[in-house]
C-alpha cells in the first residue's frame, strides 16, 4: 500500500486527494476517522492524523467538532486547478525534453497530439 | 495516564562487557516506540533497566519521574515480555494467566480470552511443554491483556510464524487505538512493523545512534547516484554511510537532512536522489565499520 518514496503521512494525504479528484469522495462527504484509517491500513494513528491535519491546513478537509472530518466544498475544483498548473510543468515539459533528447521535431509531437500521424 | 521514560548516562555492565554505554534518552510516553538494534546491541539490557529487572551500573533511568528498581508502585505499571515466559516449566499456562490477572490492575479477562482463542494458546499445557510459537503466544497474551501503562515487547514474536506475527501486529495496533498507552517493541524484523511506530530508536553497541519520528528518520537516508566526480562533490559535507562504484558511476548513501536547494542542485548536476527504506538505513547505521566522518 505505502512505499518508501515519501513520508507515509504525505502518501495518505495524496491518496485522499486522488479520491476527491476521481469523485470517489464527494464534497461535504465524511471521510474515515484517523483511527479507522490507521486500523484499516495498519499504520500508526499519529501518522494518519498528520496526513489528515495537512489536508485540513490546506483547506481540502474541514472538521466538525465531535462528528468528524468532511471534504470541503470546492476542494475538487481547487485540486483540479493545482493539477492543471502542474500538468504543463510535469507532463508536457518532460515530453518536450525527452523529444529533444531523441531528436524528434516538436512539430511531429504537436501533429501527433492533434490526431494526425 | 502517561508515564515518561528518561535515561541519563545510563550504563549497564556485566563483568567486562558494557551492554549499555552512557545512554541518554527521553520518551514522552503514550506512543508506540520501535527499538531497533542488532543482536547484542544492548536492546534487552536497556529494556530490562526500564522494567526494573536490572539495576543501572551507573547513570539513571526513571519512569514517571521515579527510579523503577525495587519500586513496586512503578513496576506494577510496567509489563515486560519476551519470547520466553518468566515462569517455571511445570506451571500450567492457565495458572500463569491467573497470576497475571491477580497482579495486573488493568487486566482485561474478556480480551485475554479472545487472544487465547486467536493465538490458539493451549491453556491446559505446562509452560515447558509449549512449542516456541506457543511460548511467544503466551507472552503476547500477557503483554496485551495486562494493558499496563508501559508495555514492552522484547522480540516477543521470535517464536511465531508469519501469520501469527501479523495477527499480533493487528491486535497491538487495534488495542493501542482503543486503549492508548506507552508501548515499546524491540525488533529486527523492521519492514514488517515500521509503519506501526510513531518514533524509532536505533541502538548500536550500547549507544543510541538515532531517535526520531519514524517518517523523519525514513527521510534521512538518501542514495545519490551519478557520475563519480559529481557524486563526490555533492556528498562532501554530508555523513557518508557507504558507497558503491560501477565504472564511472557511483552510488553513495548519505544520512542527514537535504534542503530543497540541495535537491535542486543534485538534479541540475545530473544526480539521481533515491529514498531508502528504514531497514536499509538501519543496516547502514549499524554495520561493522569505523564511525562515519
Amino acid at each position: 500500500m505505502f512505499d518508501d518514496r515519501s513520508p507515509i503521512y504525505q502518501q495518505i494525504a495524496d491518496k485522499i486527494k486522488e479520491d476527491i479528484l476521481s469523485g470517489a469522495l464527494g464534497e461535504d462527504e465524511q471521510v474515515m476517522s484517523t483511527n479507522q484509517y490507521a486500523s484499516f491500513y495498519r499504520i500508526n494513528p499519529a501518522t494518519a492524523a498528520k496526513g489528515f491535519h495537512q489536508l485540513i491546513e490546506e483547506g481540502v478537509l474541514y472538521k466538525r467538532r465531535g462528528i468528524g472530518m468532511f471534504v470541503s466544498p470546492q476542494a475538487r475544483d481547487k485540486l483540479l486547478a493545482e493539477r492543471r498548473d502542474r500538468f504543463f510543468e510535469q507532463v508536457v515539459d518532460a515530453v518536450v525534453s525527452e523529444a529533444r533528447m531523441l531528436g524528434i521535431p516538436l512539430s511531429d509531437v504537436v501533429r501527433r497530439i492533434e490526431g494526425g500521424r | 495516564m502517561t508515564l515518561a521514560i528518561e535515561a541519563d548516562g545510563l550504563t549497564l555492565r556485566y563483568g567486562d562487557t558494557v551492554a549499555v554505554d552512557h545512554l541518554s534518552l527521553r520518551l514522552d510516553g503514550g506512543k508506540i516506540y520501535g527499538l531497533l538494534g542488532r543482536n547484542g546491541s544492548g536492546k534487552t539490557s536497556l529494556l530490562a533497566a526500564i522494567s526494573a529487572f536490572r539495576r543501572a551500573t551507573s547513570g539513571t533511568v526513571t519512569v514517571g519521574g521515579a527510579v523503577p528498581f525495587e519500586n513496586a508502585a512503578i513496576t506494577r505499571q510496567i509489563c515486560f515480555v519476551r519470547d520466553r515466559v518468566d515462569a517455571q516449566d511445570q506451571d500450567r499456562v492457565r495458572c500463569v494467566l491467573q497470576l497475571a490477572r491477580r497482579l495486573r490492575p488493568n487486566w482485561d479477562q474478556g480480551y485475554a480470552d479472545r487472544l487465547i482463542k486467536r493465538f490458539d494458546l493451549q491453556v491446559n499445557k505446562r509452560v515447558g511443554a509449549l512449542s516456541r510459537g506457543g511460548k511467544s503466544a503466551l507472552s503476547v497474551v500477557l503483554g496485551l491483556a495486562s494493558r499496563a501503562p508501559v508495555t514492552i515487547f522484547d522480540e516477543a514474536y521470535l517464536g511465531m510464524d508469519a501469520p501469527s506475527r501479523y495477527a499480533f501486529y493487528e491486535e497491538l495496533l487495534d488495542d493501542y487505538i482503543a486503549n492508548p498507552r506507552t508501548v515499546i517493541v524491540s525488533t529486527h524484523l523492521i519492514e514488517e512493523v515500521d509503519k506501526l511506530f510513531e518514533e524509532v530508536m536505533i541502538i548500536d553497541r550500547g549507544r543510541l545512534v538515532a531517535h526520531e519520528e519514524t517518517d523523519t528518520l525514513r527521510s534521512r537516508g538518501v542514495t545519490v547516484t551519478g557520475p563519480s566526480a559529481a557524486v563526490d562533490r555533492f556528498v562532501a559535507g554530508h555523513t557518508l554511510l557507504g558507497e558503491q562504484r560501477l565504472g564511472g558511476t557511483k552510488a553513495a548513501t548519505i544520512y542527514g537532512e537535504l534542503s530543497d536547494g540541495d535537491r535542486a542542485g543534485a538534479r541540475s548536476a545530473g544526480l539521481e536522489l533515491g529514498p531508502m527504506g528504514l531497514q536499509e538505513l538501519f543496516v547502514h547505521l549499524t554495520k561493522d565499520r569505523e564511525p562515519a566522518r
